[in-house]
């Protein structure tokens, strides 16, 4: 058993690895795309063709475009120059029209569908001090009038299946598929000991009951929170671990995205905050044991720490996940930077070593984000023992 | 900028997915599988104590022979020794009771031969008086030469002869 999760492992490691670096092989060459659609390749539009050959690497800008969202999503890139991407569809709310939906693939190049396109260079906003700022278009969809020009407010809600989008649709349907299967296998086979898969995850399962969930929230109140525990820590893990895949349809930076992890830290923050007791609200408004006086301080702290704990949740996961993002990418920068193939030794060696680490900080992440969710919540539902 | 700006879609359907997730596993996954594992820990712990409690009853089955083996070694001493002190006394007893018919025996015999003595030394008594009158006779014999007195003797110890 533990044999063949070694040898699963390396495999995974080395594979990825490897399909790092040769997906940036064909990602330095750059700027010509090619769509797959329907099965069928077509070729994109001439004007666009031209030297980019000799273009310099930039490192900053092929990193950052791997570890963002995208539209459409880009397989690789033929030698003649040419992409192969596959296209998502692209949902937009829009003031001025209304909802929309179509394949990104009708906005790439610079075509411009029902009143959209990809924005590109720059635009001035004003932000909330009324002061002027400079927001980049690039990778955003943009409304705009029948001259190319953007409209006034042309930054339409953007609900697209993007890249991210589609890898987490992807591991829920794994996740369902795998979690359902388990449950359906045992309610059949009753409790005999478990096999297969059931083997490798139930003792996960068993850790997140026993070291996660019920020292930190307490033997009785602890079950309520089990399916969020587990459905949260199995989500980012799978994510994780997808991310450091590097092939479609895996290896988008899901769990490094803020909005996702925004979005799983206020699922802590409203469970912690709807399950507390009134323990917690009397530790935040009257301290037990301090003085009046220094409630005037104490009550602030606390009340910026019932947001600065979730805040830590999302920070925590998005930076862990998307350095780890930006050191493999950057490993593999090297060669193209140095333009040399002995580069390519050292740097893949590296990257190998440095996708073990991220092996480890999928799991780790996934932990830490679960046991500090169950530690909050705990922390939340104080006993009486203290009055 | 955009790295750290949460974008509306992906919250959207970050959301969307999370709680459909949250929903289908909650109702459908996780209660059946903790269910089963705790089920199959608790089938687990009770084996253990039955285990256990069959160790420790084999454990006072064991010290309960031990115990009997034990007062059947000390029974069997003293029944033993009981014996060995029967046997001494049987012994003593026989001896002395041997020792008694003995004496007794020893006792008898002595009697025995004290009459005999006795009876001897009367007839030794007896014999030394004919004797000694048998050589008076004879010395009175010498001094009778007359034949009458000689002839009357001559009878008198012929018939004294025939007398014994």
């Amino acid at each position: 058993m533990s044999g063949r999760l070694l040898v699963a492992i390396t495999t995974f490691i080395i594979g990825t690895a490897f399909l790092n670096t040769g997906a940036c092989l064909y990602g330095q060459e750059d700027h010509h795309e090619e769509h797959l659609q329907e099965g069928s390749v077509s070729h994109s539009h001439e004007g666009e063709e031209s030297g980019s050959h000799d273009e310099e690497f930039n490192a900053t800008e092929y990193i950052l475009e791997h570890i963002s969202d995208s539209h459409d999503w880009h397989i690789l890139t033929k030698k003649d120059g040419h992409h192969v991407s596959v296209p998502l569809p692209v949902i937009l709310y829009s003031k001025h029209s209304g909802f929309h939906l179509f394949l990104s693939s009708k906005i790439a190049h610079g075509h411009s569908h029902e009143g959209f396109q990809m924005g590109h260079g720059s635009v001035l906003v004003e932000n909330k001090k009324g002061e002027e700022v400079e927001k980049s278009l690039k990778g955003k969809i943009i409304e705009v009038d029948a001259h190319g020009e953007m409209v006034e407010a042309g930054l339409p809600l953007d609900f697209s299946i993007t890249k991210n989008v589609f890898m987490m649709l992807l591991s829920v349907i794994i996740l369902l598929w795998v979690f359902l299967s388990l449950a359906r296998s045992y309610r059949k086979m009753g409790i005999s000991e478990p096999k297969g898969l059931a083997g490798f995850i139930e003792p996960v399962i068993v850790f997140i009951e026993e070291d996660v969930a019920i020292p930190n929230i307490g033997e009785e109140k602890y079950a309520r929170f089990m399916p969020y525990l587990l459905t949260v820590f199995f989500f980012i893990l799978i994510n994780n671990l997808m991310g450091l895949i590097p092939f479609f349809p895996f290896g988008a930076n899901v769990t490094g995205n803020i909005a996702l992890t925004m979005v799983l830290a206020l699922f802590t923050f409203f469970i912690t905050q709807f399950s507390a007791n009134k323990g917690h609200w009397q530790h935040i408004f009257a301290t037990p044991g301090v003085p009046k006086p220094i409630l005037l301080i104490m009550i602030p702290v606390e009340i910026i720490g019932l947001f600065t704990k979730p805040f830590a949740l999302m920070i925590r996961l998005f930076a862990n996940i998307t350095a780890g993002h930006i050191i493999v990418l950057s490993l593999i920068s090297m060669i193209f930077i140095f333009k040399s193939v002995f580069v390519a030794v050292p740097s893949v060696v590296m990257v190998l070593f440095m996708d073990c680490i991220e092996l480890l900080v999928a799991f780790l992440q996934a932990y830490i984000f679960t046991l500090l969710s169950a530690l909050f919540i705990g922390m939340a539902m104080p006993e009486h023992h203290h009055d | 900028m955009d790295l750290v700006t949460p974008g509306i879609g992906m919250i959207f359907w970050s959301t969307l997915f999370f709680l459909i997730l949250l929903f289908i596993l909650g109702k459908f996954a996780w209660p059946a599988i903790l269910t089963a594992v705790k089920a199959r820990n608790e089938s687990i712990r009770n084996a253990l104590n039955a285990a256990d409690k069959a160790k420790a009853e084999m454990a006072k089955l064991q010290a309960d022979n031990e115990k009997i083996l034990a007062e059947a070694k000390v029974e069997r001493n003293a029944m033993l020794k009981e014996a060995k002190q029967i046997k001494d006394s049987l012994i003593a007893d026989a001896r002395e009771r041997a020792a008694e018919e003995a004496e007794k025996l020893v006792q008898s015999a002595r009697e025995a031969i004290q009459a005999e003595k006795a009876a001897a030394i009367n007839d030794m008594k007896a014999q030394l008086a004919i004797l000694s009158i048998d050589i008076a006779e004879k010395i009175l014999r010498v001094k009778l030469d007359d034949v009458k007195e000689q002839k009357d003797l001559v009878d008198k110890l012929v018939n004294e002869a025939d007398l014994n």
